[in-house]
């Protein structure tokens, strides 16, 4: 009984994991999914994106994290995510459709989140508290 | 299909482009040899060199444009303006610069030109026809890094060719790299050595001629 109840302490303490659905991402705009997650990630937490983000978007998250760098601050973020990947449905190709579909992405502070090993279809991440 | 719809885009570019020389961008992330492979193309087409090179990542710091390199390969003449971008990174810690014996205030410099150049690099992305994508044979090659670049290239199909560099290292692997990425061009290198840098100039004639 002792033992269950410090489990739960333990995980009081931890570092809060935010699990963010295809639904929410979809009706933001791209800077304000990307100020979500700078915000999130600034205050220690750690997100999971159901969809992830489209490239374009990731290479605004780099630049706009490039910014936020400060010495003893924040020193970046750790993003992982499954390559894109092309939608080949012939309609997508003849309306010109945006063809490519994004995938689970995890993002985290850079000092808390760990990548162990990265595979096409396996991501091993560690989480440390500091 | 998809080496079609790219040739195809690269034709029609042709046709109406006029005497623009089509800018490529060689990307990668930090400490893959961007830089390397730069000098090795300026230099073997034009006696010129880009760029120093360092083991310390984020040597290269602001991007650096060589125009009109004319290229002949593989029976083609191609004229391209190369830009050496600095290594993508989505972290910079400036302590990771004093483990190789810089002062606290020189690392602290460091990092700060460090993200103005990942922000420059992310920049020439929007401006760019073509990528060569530099990546360390050595490492595991599913970085963010890699992968933002190349979802970046498909989502506006431009062509890609990915350099799989440090092939002289015996730990190299560009099979690995082939088996992530398989749906584009790849070519197994040495821009240190230039090992099958002749391969890559073709890759790069066909590709972006």
């Amino acid at each position: 009984m002792t033992r269950k109840k410090n489990q739960t302490t333990t995980s009081v303490q931890g570092i809060q994991l935010d699990f963010i659905s295809e639904d929410r991402l979809a009706e933001m705009t791209a800077m304000e999914k990307i100020r979500l997650i700078l915000d999130e990630v600034r205050s220690s937490k750690i997100l999971v994106l159901e969809r992830g983000l489209t490239p374009e978007e990731e290479a605004k998250l780099i630049e706009l994290t490039m910014i936020e760098i400060t010495p003893d601050g924040f020193s970046g973020i750790e993003i992982e995510s499954y390559p894109t990947k092309q939608n080949t449905s012939i309609f997508g190709k003849i309306f010109g459709k945006n063809t490519t579909r994004t995938r689970l992405t995890v993002i985290g502070p850079a000092d808390k989140l760990k990548t162990v090993k990265k595979d096409r279809d396996m991501i091993t991440a560690i989480v440390t508290k500091q | 299909m998809k080496k079609m719809q790219i040739r195809l885009f690269s034709w029609i570019k042709k046709l109406f482009k006029k005497d623009r020389m089509a800018k490529i961008g060689i990307y990668g992330p930090p400490n893959a040899g961007k830089t390397t492979l730069a000098n090795r193309v300026v230099r073997d087409w034009t006696g010129d060199a880009v760029g120093p090179v360092s083991h310390i990542p984020h040597e290269t710091r602001r991007a650096r444009r060589r125009e009109g390199i004319t290229i002949e390969a593989n029976g083609t003449t191609v004229s391209l303006d190369i830009v050496d971008t600095p290594g993508l990174a989505t972290k910079i810690d400036f302590h990771d610069f004093m483990a190789f014996g810089m002062k606290e205030e020189e690392a602290k410099r460091r990092a700060k030109e460090a993200t103005e150049g990942v922000i420059e690099a992310v920049k020439w992305l929007e401006d760019l026809d073509g990528v060569i994508l530099v990546m360390d044979a050595t490492e595991d090659p599913f970085t963010q890094v890699n992968v933002t670049v190349i979802g970046n290239m498909e989502a506006r199909h431009l062509p890609l060719i990915i350099a799989a560099n440090k092939i002289d290292i015996p730990e190299a692997s560009p099979t690995r790299i082939r088996s992530a990425f398989p749906q584009h061009t790849l070519v197994p290198i040495s821009a240190l050595e230039g090992q099958n840098i002749e391969t890559l100039y073709d890759e790069i004639a066909n590709r972006f001629g």
